[in-house]
């Protein structure tokens, strides 16, 4: 096997973290957001509805395992246990398989919540941009959706197109982005619309002498268009946000601002963890509703 | 909230779009039985409530589906969805 099969460019990279402006979290409501998605899984806790720990990491063999893993990773150094989270939500493509989740909420909901909270209550239209999929969301002022639109039948466009190419060129996903704007002229985009014809497209130009850089700005080019379409079909409205692994691919991002005539909010956070976020929040939500229902 | 389900292809874009704030005081429930493609199902939303939903399965073939209702001429003022749904809460986008 050669280096670059050995290698896993697509990987972004693995990490947690601990609010360092949160001492301790007893004595608060803790709650949880666990995103499963198809290659990262996210985990979120939050104590009285403040960021206090989360972890990002690939999403393994199965999805209780990743749910599990990513929110004892979350926990870890913070003296949390399972039994000290008073409600979690699982969401993402393997919501239904979080084993310790009290409710499965779906990633609509959950990343518009999550961008209410990281980029502030004046977005209106959200981007998120999944491994599977790529949704256009309206929310209003609360983060509670108002129409969405979603398209899961090709990969392009998707997350996944994107570690294909990645992985396909030897670029490390983190790279990409910064890479594809390393060209003289800005190609057109790849005319395939399909990932599998898009590689074989990639594939040709290579061997006929393009570089790298120049591939992935005609790939990051056919994304952006292919995302703007939905974003038009869904109707755009500011503020603009954009969520998911996407989002941190500038060479994504900035051609989208180009073919919008529009800048998209700068993020707080990662924005990877916008739905484990807005899962951990919509849990607070539902504690408080079950204790207003009890009194 | 609107929920749009459906694609765009090569061809044109071929949505269905269920306001489902609607679904949450209809009775009938009408969407359910009038397709002949059985494309809608009924799903507890993230707010606990009972709305229509395309099912997974049909999201990205609507346009073959959805083609038996839609003659090239002659095509009914609503199609067999739309006038079954009395809130009015279902829209084609082609
Ligand atoms: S008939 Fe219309 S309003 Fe009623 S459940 Fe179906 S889509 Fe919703
Ligand atoms: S047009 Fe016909 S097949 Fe399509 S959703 Fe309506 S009733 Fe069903």
């Amino acid at each position: 096997m050669s280096e670059n099969q050995q290698k896993e460019y697509w990987r972004w990279k693995e990490y947690n973290w601990k609010n360092p402006e949160i001492p301790d979290w007893k004595g608060g409501l803790v709650t949880a957001g666990v995103d499963v998605g198809s290659t990262s899984s996210q985990a979120v806790i939050c104590v009285d509805g403040q960021l206090y720990a989360y972890a990002s990491m690939r999403t393994g063999s199965d999805s209780p395992s990743s749910a599990l893993n990513a929110i004892n990773w979350a926990m870890e150094g913070t003296g949390l246990t399972l039994q000290d989270i008073n409600f979690t939500v699982g969401t993402g493509y393997g919501r239904v398989n979080v084993p310790f989740a009290n409710k499965a909420v779906t990633e609509i909901a959950c990343h518009a919540r999550g961008a209410n909270f990281m980029y502030g209550p004046s977005v209106r239209t959200l981007l998120d941009m999944g491994g599977q999929d790529c949704k256009a969301i309206h929310c209003d002022d609360k983060g509670k959706v108002t129409s969405f639109l979603m398209n899961d039948k090709c990969a392009a466009g998707t997350g996944r197109g994107m570690e294909v190419f990645a992985n396909l060129l030897a670029v490390s996903i983190e790279d990409v982005g910064d890479m594809s704007f390393n060209v003289e002229t800005e190609p057109d985009p790849v005319s395939s619309t399909c990932v599998v014809f898009a590689k074989t497209e990639a594939t040709g130009l290579l061997r006929a002498g393009w570089s790298k850089e120049k591939v992935l700005a005609a790939y990051c080019s056919a994304m952006a268009s292919r995302v703007v379409s939905l974003l038009e079909r869904n109707g755009m409205e500011l503020d603009f946000a954009i969520t998911g692994g996407i989002a941190k691919n500038p060479g994504v991002v900035k051609r989208i601002e180009k073919l919008l005539g529009v800048q998209a909010l700068t993020p707080k956070y990662d924005t990877q963890i916008a739905g484990a976020l807005g899962g951990a929040l919509f849990a607070k939500a539902l504690v408080e509703k079950s204790a207003k229902v009890a009194k | 909230m609107i929920a749009n389900y459906g694609y765009k292809d090569g061809s044109g874009e071929f949505y269905i779009s269920i306001d489902t704030d609607k679904c949450t005081t209809c009775s009938e429930k009408g969407c359910l039985e009038s397709c002949p493609g059985q494309i809608f199902e009924m799903m507890v939303d993230d707010w606990d409530d009972e709305v229509a939903a395309v099912k997974a399965s049909e999201r990205n073939k609507i346009k073959m589906t959805c083609a038996a209702c839609k003659p090239t001429t002659g095509r009914p003022e609503l199609l067999p969805c739309q006038a079954a749904c009395k809130p009015r809460g279902i829209t084609h986008s082609w």
